[in-house]
């Protein structure tokens, strides 16, 4: 059964990669989504039974079959569905197949070809994060972690006429295999440590130890995954990656970026939770790297104009509070986070997939405005949105933000903890911002240069040229807007519900509990305190409601304000739309050197000079050689006779010379 | 009685003549005829060995030399006279066409 769940969605990148582009669009876009929602349906039924059985034992392990077997190791491939397995494969197949839904009136400008392109590699996407959540080992794990790397390649330039959708796809995947060599080099070095590379029998061997104090090989293979989870999960100092990733189709930004493929490395550090835990020193920089890639992400969705270049940093900066959490030991909750921000981060980046469907392809949230009249499904979704991951009570992202921030405060991180409240107040500014700059207001007459202009949309382009050709010439001019068509308006819906609905699942300790056999068995540390804990979440609730109230007072009342404080605070401002030169300084430090380095040394040194001059300098000296030996060859047979006398005199000679 | 490094050394000395005219004399039919020293000077050594053993061995193998060295001089003096015909010379350093 559990085999099933990856391998539907490979049948129908199978089915579409082959007779895609020969049945039509609607038989391409029902093959993907039928693949998706049967996935989720089988998910459902698994994980239904899962909860039938002993909270203590609740694992399905199905075995495929043993893959590699070499003297003493053995590497099956083995599926094993527990909790938090269960949790990612529901938001995976769940959200995903809402995506795909999505897709089919996002997509359907493109050519039958290409829409059975899109969908291929959507499906092959799903199954390779299926394979990554389901693997029982490292192994069949790196499988996925391979698989959904090389499927943000091909989604992300998906466009790959363009040349920029062509770079970013490049760049996600040269950024990840860093990532990767890292996580591979973690799963050697465990292989060498525990002799084993199963889940289960690296948890048991190291259960009875105690935490390291220094910093010894545990750590080591720690850091050297978490190496890969910045790479996966676009922390710092990898997460430049993600930002450049906003040049796919919009709902893959929605499957791959916000919902799916970036939480493989927080869940990557809950599967490993009790390796993770023997390592302190470990943990103390997964928390201190999440809390400040969460800062700093959100510094920087602030002055962002590209409606998804905010949300991209949105991303980032609450991967940083899912890396918190894990760092502080808070596994529970940062899974937590991941299932709500699954569906909220989802639900905005459909919201502004719909946005640039309706604007024909207008990004730039400078050119926006007003919307809300002409877009009310949409608006209204994106709202609760964000409304969700600015954490007000009640919606999703309060009840998963405020478990982390006070768990990172319980657990003694006092400055971690004042880096999360302030990220916190960061997030409902930039997303109301964006909202108020989106929806509200008149939209801005004088058409503003691009802040991205490559990264304008072709698919939604081709949408307003096909179906409203005034809008296309005068973008600006809204002639009529057409809200979201009703496929991607269920999707939309329906992620509102879940932004709403999902966070009381944790009501009552319910999903810690539900949890926490995968992180067991130690670790489950218990915080009575409950008055702390109001006197927190009346903190962040303040922080949270303080955030849009400064958005509204700035981007909805006071329009001009804004203005001025950009103008007082110029420097930091260019420094933070600059991104903080992270780019920058990659290109200089990094990139350059070895772009300097291949060509003039390895290009026209060593492979010019040393290679090249080692196959021409053989030869040549073959030659020059034989220039002088040929000499020898006089061609008079008397000095040939004469040199085969000398020859056995001399060899006869040696014989028999009386010793 | 003579002894038989006597005539060891004679040989020697006619191999040497013989070898000598084949390395430096200029005329293909002395060539050949320094050969033909060249291989009485070994039958001579076969001869004498055999007579010192008591052996007939000797003779034995000398009578092949003999007819082996007939039959050469009869080829090659029939290759030194095609050889003439085509260059009008007897000087083996006019044919040297097989080198670089």
């Amino acid at each position: 059964m559990l085999l099933l769940i990856p391998l539907l969605p490979l049948v129908g990148f199978l089915v579409n990669s082959s007779l895609g582009r020969r049945v039509g669009k609607t038989a391409a876009g029902a093959v993907a989504c039928g693949a998706m929602l049967a996935s989720f349906a089988v998910s459902l039924l698994a994980v239904v039974r899962l909860v039938g059985l002993d909270p203590e034992s609740r694992a399905i392990v199905s075995r495929v079959y043993t893959w590699i077997g070499s003297g003493d190791f053995t590497a099956d491939f083995t599926l094993r569905l527990d909790p938090l397995s269960a949790v990612m494969i529901l938001v995976v197949t769940g959200i995903g197949a809402l995506i795909h839904v999505y897709s089919t009136a996002y997509m359907h400008e493109e050519t039958d070809a290409e829409y059975a392109r899109y969908f291929s590699y959507l499906n092959l996407f799903a199954a390779f994060m299926l394979v990554l959540v389901l693997g029982a080992n490292f192994l069949v794990m790196f499988v996925g972690w391979e698989g959904v790397g090389l499927c943000s390649y091909l989604l992300i330039g998906f466009w790959f006429q363009k040349k920029s959708a062509a770079d970013a796809g490049k760049k996600a995947f040269i950024v990840n295999r860093i990532g990767d060599f890292g996580f591979v080099l973690g799963v050697l070095l465990a292989f060498v440590r525990f002799g084993a590379i199963d889940f289960q029998q690296i948890a048991r061997a190291v259960a009875p130890m105690s935490p390291e104090t220094g910093f010894g090989t545990i750590s080591a293979i720690t850091l050297l995954l978490f190496v890969g989870a910045t790479g996966k999960s676009a922390q710092i100092p990898l997460y430049v990656w993600l930002p450049d990733a906003m040049e796919g189709p919009t709902p893959v930004s929605a499957l791959i970026h916000a919902a799916t493929m970036v939480t493989a490395g927080v869940y990557m550090i809950g599967r490993n939770a009790v390796l993770f835990a023997h390592a302190p020193a470990t943990l103390t920089i997964v928390a201190i790297v999440g809390a400040a890639t969460a800062l700093m992400a959100g510094t920087i969705g602030l002055v962002q104009n590209d409606i998804k270049r905010v949300l991209a940093y949105s991303t980032v900066s609450q991967l940083g509070y899912m890396f918190l959490a894990m760092g502080v030991g808070a596994y529970a909750a940062g899974i937590f986070h991941l299932y709500t921000h699954a569906f909220f981060k989802a639900l905005l980046f459909l919201g502004s997939g719909a946005v640039i469907h309706a604007l024909g392809g207008e990004q730039d949230l400078r050119r926006m405005g007003g919307l809300k009249r002409d877009l009310p499904i949409t608006f209204w979704t994106f709202l609760i949105g964000s409304i969700a991951i600015a954490g007000v009570p009640g919606f999703a992202g309060f009840f998963s933000k405020d478990e982390i921030l006070f768990r990172t405060f319980a657990s003694g991180h006092t400055v971690l903890w004042t880096v999360g409240i302030l990220t916190a107040l960061l997030t409902a500014v930039y997303m109301f911002r964006l909202v108020f700059l989106a929806f509200y207001g008149e939209r801005a007459p004088a058409p503003v240069a691009p802040a991205h202009p490559e990264e304008e949309e072709p698919a939604a382009h081709r949408a307003s040229g096909a179906a409203h050709a005034p809008d296309a010439t005068h973008p600006t001019h809204p002639a009529h807007l057409h809200d979201a068509p009703p496929a991607m308006a269920l999707a939309l819906v329906v992620l509102a519900i879940g932004s709403v609905v999902a966070g009381y699942a944790s009501l009552g300790g319910r999903f810690e509990r539900f949890l926490e056999p995968s992180f067991a068995p130690e670790r489950v540390q218990e915080v009575a305190d409950r008055g702390l804990e109001t006197t927190l979440m009346i903190v962040s609730i303040v922080v949270a409601l303080g955030g849009i109230a400064i958005a509204a007072y700035f981007f909805l009342r006071n329009r001009p304000a804004a203005d001025r404080m950009a103008e007082r605070f110029a420097g930091p401002r260019r420094l933070l739309e600059h991104k903080y030169y992270v780019d920058e300084i990659y290109d200089a430090a990094i990139v350059q050197p070895i772009w300097i380095v291949s060509e003039n040394a390895l290009w026209k040194f060593v492979d010019a000079r040393v290679i090249d001059g080692a196959v021409n300098g053989v030869g040549e000296t073959v030659s020059s050689a034989s220039d002088i030996l040929r000499r020898v060859q006089t061609g008079s047979v008397r000095a040939y006779a004469a040199s085969l006398f000398l020859g056995v005199v001399l060899i006869l000679g040696y014989y028999l010379w009386p010793r | 009685m003579v002894p038989l490094n006597y005539y060891l050394v004679l040989s020697a000395i006619l191999f040497v003549i013989g070898a000598a005219g084949v390395f430096v004399r200029r005329n293909l039919i002395t060539i050949l005829l320094s050969v033909e020293i060249m291989l009485n000077a070994v039958n001579l050594t076969f001869v004498a060995f055999g007579r010192a053993l008591g052996s007939g061995d000797g003779q034995i193998i000398v009578f092949f030399v003999m007819t082996v060295a007939a039959a050469e001089a009869a080829v090659g003096l029939a290759i030194v006279i095609a050889m003439f015909r085509h260059r009008e010379s007897l000087n083996p350093d006019t044919w040297t066409a097989l080198r670089w």
